[in-house]
């Protein structure tokens, strides 16, 4: 044990995640005594949170990597990176939802607190050095998110999505642990540089280290929700309130990579033969179904859904690379992903009001009459996700698709090029249906200042960032070494 | 003497009964609960069995985490059935089917 906690200066690296619990917990005590009278409240105060998080991470900020708990906890730049985009992203999904929640009467504190509790798992996961606090950072994030899509309690397809979302991620969680114990099994160590020692010490074609790699595949492809594990994901997205779909399409992206990351890249990067193969299959079959069934959708919510599958297996790309370009590819496409995620969830929940839940395609008819700028923004995101330059998503494909040219996978780089052309067909009828159809839906829009605000700077960070990839395509190549 | 193969093999026979529970049972949803617990006892029986052998601690301890998680997941399921149950009068698994697509 290198770093056994002597003084309260020893858990310095994990002083953001401290924060964030203590400050989750006075979030919810003020709204159990304030939340009724005082409606603000706990939205400022979450916000007040997500600030103080963020103010500790970029000051406090590891220079190199640094560990702590017994090494259980590891802090490096890549994690502060990935935990300020965190910050953001739930951030702004609640300014998005605020005005959402306080017209159906959501507006209750459950839903900023397990929002909070969610982020939580999120840093820990992203800050995992143990297959332990990976497994908690998980389920944290997880079992926050079953009761979030649960919330509304008057919604029958929320309940059933649930249900749904809690089953299927109940066996993913199963099938990762079990994974986990047999990891641990052959290699004697819970802790992730360890398992990377052993793993090179029994030779990557053990048997009992195989079987359970393909289990921790099996986990971390269910909460990417890549095909064939992607069963979930359109009716989560689908059942879920607009706000919570906002949330989970955005913020838990990041974790997914850094689950990624640190499992399959740190603790068993002596395997990555092994997983390669594996994420070929999940990368081609996400890429192809994803962006077919897309296009039979007439709800908008469940063809993001889709959109979300077909973009998960783009990132997946970057990891069947193998390489420091393959990640850091990866992790620009996820990050990028999340700003446009944001934004098109943002757009349904801009449009909705009192009895008009604005999630099927039909109700965006003729936006560029009724308000000529947000129809814009919607489509800087449509093209960005189309992967159109010279919006942001057109560098993102370009970086994961060079990363597996380089190590030889041209017909994987083809097959992800094809798809994304017939992907590119239902994020244009999106913009033909906003630009060339009369208006069916007379409503004007009745979303408040700040929203207006942030989506409109959320559309244009999607146009900034691809006329300036670099700013952030140098950040992940500088963390991801 | 029972060695470390054989309990290996015991857990993978429960683990794998409790992942066919689950995709087989069409009936009753709380069935599912059931055999998502069951999966988990399995990966508990993996970790003691493994710690017992390398004569490592780590395992056991991990054992306390997963009843705990599996202590808060049950309740969140069965928050969510009643949520279910309150909606659709029902809790059969071949009526969760209303959203298509």
């Amino acid at each position: 044990m290198a770093t056994d906690i002597t003084s309260i200066a020893d858990l310095a690296p994990a002083g953001a995640e401290i924060f964030v619990l203590a400050a989750t917990c006075v979030v919810l005590l003020a709204d159990v005594f304030w939340g009724e009278r005082q409606r603000w409240l706990t939205y400022t105060l979450s916000l007040l949170t997500l600030a103080g998080a963020a103010v500790i991470t970029l000051t406090h900020g590891a220079p190199g990597r640094e560990l702590a708990f017994s090494g259980m906890f590891v802090s490096d730049p890549m994690g502060d990176v990935l935990k300020v985009f965190t910050y953001g992203a739930v951030a702004v999904s609640f300014i998005y939802s605020r005005d959402y929640l306080t017209r159906r009467g959501l507006a209750k504190g459950e839903f900023y607190v397990l929002a909070l509790f969610a982020m939580l798992g999120i840093m820990v996961m992203i800050t995992a050095g143990s297959l332990l606090t990976v497994y908690l950072g998980v389920e944290l994030l997880s079992l926050s998110l079953y009761a979030l899509v649960a919330f509304d309690r008057d919604s029958g397809i929320a309940a059933e999505s649930a249900m749904k979302y809690f089953v299927l991620g109940a066996i993913a969680s199963g099938a990762l642990l079990y994974g986990i114990s047999m990891v641990y099994g052959v290699t004697g160590s819970l802790r992730l540089d360890e398992i990377a020692v052993g793993v090179s010490e029994v030779g990557a074609s053990q048997l009992g280290l195989v079987f359970g790699l393909a289990f921790i595949v099996v986990g971390v492809a269910f909460k990417f929700g890549a095909v064939p594990f992607h069963m979930w994901l359109p009716d989560v997205y689908h059942g879920a309130p607009t706000p919570v779909t906002l949330f989970i399409g955005s913020a838990p992206k990041i974790a997914s990579f850094a689950l990624a990351i640190r499992v399959l890249a740190e603790g068993l990067g002596g395997m990555v033969g092994g997983w390669q193969d594996m994420l070929v299959v999940l990368a081609a079959l996400s890429m192809g179904l994803g962006n077919v069934v897309a296009i039979s959708q007439t709800n908008l919510k469940r063809m993001l859904a889709y959109s979300t599958i077909s973009h998960v297996g783009f990132i997946l790309l970057g990891f069947v690379a193998g390489t420091a370009t393959g990640y850091q590819a990866a992790m620009y496409y996820t990050l990028t992903y999340v700003i446009m995620a944001l934004g098109g969830f943002g757009m349904i929940l801009l449009l909705s009001r009192d009895g008009f839940e604005s999630d099927r395609l039909e109700d965006f008819k003729g936006l560029a009459k009724k308000s000529p700028w947000f129809a814009l923004v919607m489509l800087m995101l449509m093209f960005s996700m189309a992967g159109v330059p010279p919006f942001v998503g057109f560098w993102a494909k370009i970086g994961v698709i060079g990363a597996v040219v380089d190590k030889g996978y041209t017909w994987l780089a083809g097959i992800a090029v094809f798809f994304s052309v017939i992907g590119a067909f239902y994020y244009l009828r999106v913009i033909k249906l906003m630009y060339f159809d009369e208006p069916t839906d007379v409503g004007a829009i009745e979303a408040g200042g700040s929203m207006r605000f942030v989506l409109s700077a959320n559309g244009l960070a999607v146009l900034a960032l691809g006329v300036f990839p670099s700013v952030l395509l140098d950040l992940c190549i500088r963390v991801l070494q | 003497m029972i060695t470390l193969p054989s309990v290996l093999l015991l857990s993978g026979i429960l683990f794998s009964l409790s992942v066919a529970g689950i995709f087989l049972n069409r009936k009753n949803v709380i069935i599912l609960l059931m055999c998502i617990e069951l999966m988990l006892l399995a990966v508990n029986f993996n970790f003691i069995a493994f710690a017992r052998q390398l004569g490592d601690i780590d395992g056991q301890v991990f054992v306390f985490f997963i009843l705990t998680v599996a202590a808060a997941e049950s309740a969140i399921g069965l928050a969510i059935l009643v949520v279910l149950f309150r909606e659709r009068r029902s809790i059969n698994v071949s009526e969760l089917d209303s959203m298509k697509g």
